[in-house]
């Protein structure tokens, strides 16, 4: 009552259980409700993965091995904004190491992590779809393309 | 059955429905090569080495590819050869390949196949993972270097004991076989029962070598060694030696024992039959007084760890008693002390067990006086095989030798602790003598054998009817524990096993190649062996133990006496973090 961080954890709990209970006893529950768990907590830190198996009746390991396989699960806290950076082939040709080491030096964050603000998750990326606008980085939904490590302080500013 | 007709390198075969063409292929005696398959536990078909072609496109894995009517099946062509060579290569790439210094030289199914494909160069030099061994455990090592992530551990782990503390971690070629969260496997829920160390082909898990302490105590003129072989050694060590599977061994055990230099050689048998003596009274009292039912054996280390992490609340259930070589521990450090002048603290006992959970177990702070521990040093039937061959003596043509008097003496029901219901029937044969008040001749009771997962029987004793229920591996014992917690289990007396089959294939027992164990199981072979030595004993009761009789008449009165309890009882830790 008096700890409000708890209250608003708790109501993560009671939703991600909802889920649970929707979902146990189906086949293939694991990825969906592990999908659910990171939109309702953003991460999935120990704590979330550890109920997930007990509510479904599965090991740790077996939630672990899932989590650190997809890409799509992240189990550190993500920033406000996420930045991911294409290392695909064209991007690569096309100079978007430099923009990956720009990001990593105007935000003092190591590649893979976020500022000590929270504010950006900085990330290297497979192949975004967007070759023609080669080198290519998203942040969140939006794309930036042709870009050079120049232009990066500017649209670091606009957030 | 619907049966299907397929050709196997030009050979009629004619196999059930749903055989798989490996499978189908043995049934002809023709040998695939095989990895990360495993007979019951894995089937995944994740090496590759098992391809064969099906005239698709494609070359299939003959562990997982159903036979088909008509199917014509190649095992032995040009691209399936090439196909298994690159794959083992790419395999031997990322391999950390020092075989000569490794445990498993000689038993290693990646060696073996390497040598049979023809491998004769590794073509890929590369990138090599590089993850760091794991030794936090006190009963197995976990060397990710040596890992080809074949999976037959974590499937053997979940599946099969469902502990499911391994798993797979990461992806590509930054995937390692480890627990969640980079924890250490003595952190976790680990149960040490060592049947991944039996599932894995390689080096990768092995058993923490205890042979040199055991040689520096050997080599310590100021120490008194004595030495105590586990009921399921005899029927095991002679395999490593080249001797048919199922072979009994115990006179060359005696004789080897003793060439090695151990000052005396005891039998963990002798320490069986006391656990009769005081776990038949446990449950008489039990059943008499009221007290927790039903009573749950406690030999185990594996099945011990296991209630202790998973259902604590069980734990009131288990059997006070220490296992047999715990008790025959304390023995040698009171009455065998006392009764030759020896300071207890000069005598280092060392127990050879088919077991890798009792490493852990002799360290439990519970287990001993303080500094003096019941068992000071524990390693497995393998490792007693390798100080074998290291001492330069030849096992097989060794002559047949008594393990030496007083606490080497034991009965038909003590041998029989190695096989899955054996500690049943062993406590069964006394519990009923006690309660009929005669000697009864019907001392076998075949309704507690065999390898079936969970086995109930219901004996009538003295007008009275006692129910029973045996499990063997902790997936079974599962089984039981969840009927418990329904309110659904009306049994007596309860013995759990926590390997599969019992300690005939406990984790510390010589290593059968997956290709072996589709044709023969050792369950069944060694626990035919385990009930011949049984019944090749002149008493098979434990009360009838002349030596164990002269123990209670000398030293500890009445069985459950106080100093009973003191020297030969003990108590469990919750561990569920609950």
């Amino acid at each position: 009552m008096s700890c409000n961080c708890c209250g608003k954890d708790q109501e993560k709990y009671q939703q991600l259980q909802a889920v649970i209970d929707a979902k146990k006893g189906t086949k293939g529950a694991l990825m969906p409700v592990m999908q659910e768990a990171q939109s309702i907590f953003g991460y999935l830190p120990k704590e979330v993965q550890l109920f997930i198996a007990e509510g479904l009746g599965v090991t740790l390991s077996e939630v672990f091995g899932v989590a650190t396989f997809y890409a799509q699960f992240v189990l550190e806290p993500q920033g406000e904004h996420v930045i991911g950076v294409c290392l695909g082939t064209a991007c690569y040709v096309k100079g978007s190491q430099a923009v990956l080491d720009r990001l990593s030096e105007e935000l003092d964050v190591p590649v893979g992590k976020t500022t000590k603000d929270g504010k950006f998750t900085l990330n290297a990326t497979r192949c975004l779809g967007a070759c023609g606008l080669a080198p290519v980085m998203m942040i969140g939904d939006e794309v930036y393309g042709r870009l050079t490590p120049d232009e990066i302080p500017a649209i670091l500013a606009k957030y | 059955m619907d049966l299907v007709t397929l050709t196997i390198d030009g050979i009629k075969v004619q196999v059930p429905a749903g055989t798989t063409v490996l499978e189908a292929a043995r049934s002809a005696n023709i040998q695939i090569p095989t990895l990360c398959y495993l007979k019951d536990v894995n089937q995944i078909g994740a090496c590759r080495m098992c391809l064969v072609d099906t005239g698709a496109r494609a070359l299939a894995a003959a562990c997982v590819m159903p036979v088909s009517e008509g199917m014509v099946v190649k095992t032995n062509t040009p691209a399936v050869r090439e196909a298994r060579k690159v794959n083992m290569e790419l395999l031997l790439s990322n391999h950390d390949r020092k075989c000569l210094t490794c445990v498993r030289s000689k038993n290693c199914e990646l060696q073996t196949l390497a040598e049979e494909l023809g491998v004769r160069d590794v073509r890929f030099e590369g990138a090599m993972s590089s993850h760091p061994i794991d030794d936090s455990s006190l009963s197995i090592v976990r060397d990710p270097g040596k890992c080809i992530q074949c999976r037959r551990c974590v499937a053997v782990c979940h599946k099969v004991q469902k502990v499911g503390v391994i798993g797979t971690v990461g992806r590509g070629f930054n995937t390692v076989i480890a627990p969640a969260f980079d924890e250490k496997l003595g952190d976790v829920g680990c149960i040490n029962c060592g049947q991944c160390i039996m599932a894995c082909p390689v080096g990768a898990l092995r058993e923490k070598d205890s042979t040199e302490e055991v040689w520096k105590a050997i080599g310590d003129p100021a120490k008194h060694v004595v030495v105590q072989p586990a009921p399921a050694v005899r029927v095991a060590l002679g395999e490593e030696f080249g001797m048919p599977m199922g072979t009994r061994v115990t006179g060359k055990l005696a004789a080897a024992l003793r060439r090695m230099g151990f000052d005396k050689i005891f039998d963990t048998n002798y320490g069986a039959d006391v656990t009769i003596m005081e776990e038949g009274t446990e449950l008489l009292n039990r059943i008499q007084n009221g007290g927790v039912l039903p009573m749950i054996t406690s030999c185990s280390p594996g099945w011990i760890k296991y209630i202790e992490h998973y259902y604590p609340e069980f734990l009131p259930n288990l059997s006070s008693c220490k296992s047999p070589h715990e008790m025959l521990g304390a023995i040698i450090k009171s009455y065998y002390a006392e009764k030759n002048h020896i300071d207890p603290k000069d005598i280092y006992v060392v127990s050879v067990m088919p077991c890798v959970a009792k490493k852990f177990e002799a360290k439990r702070p519970e287990l001993g006086n303080g500094e003096l521990k019941d068992v000071d040093a524990v390693i497995t039937t393998r490792e007693l095989a390798r100080m074998i061959k290291e001492a330069g003596i030849d096992f097989v043509n060794l002559p047949d030798e008594d393990f030496d008097p007083l606490m080497g003496e034991s009965t038909g029901a003590a041998a029989i602790f190695g096989a899955t219901g054996g500690v049943m029937e062993a406590a069964l044969r006394t519990v009923a003598d006690i309660l009929e008040g005669k000697d009864l001749d019907a001392i076998e009771y075949t309704a507690v054998r065999g390898i079936e997962g969970v086995k109930e029987a219901t004996v009538t004793v003295a007008g009275k009817e006692i129910k029973l229920a045996v499990a063997n591996g902790t997936g079974n014992a599962e089984i039981l524990m969840e009927k418990m917690k329904r309110g659904e289990a009306d049994y007596t007396f309860i013995e759990v096993m926590g390997c599969p089959g019992g300690c005939v294939t406990g984790g510390g027992q010589p290593i059968v190649p997956a290709r072996e164990r589709m044709v023969t199981d050792p369950r069944v072979v060694r626990a035919k062996a385990i009930y011949e030595e049984d019944a090749a004993m002149a008493e098979r009761k434990s009360h009838k133990n002349a030596s164990v009789q002269k123990l209670y008449d000398e030293y500890l009165g009445k069985p459950n006496s106080h100093k009973a309890h003191e020297l030969l009882h003990t108590h469990y830790v919750d561990r569920s973090g609950k």
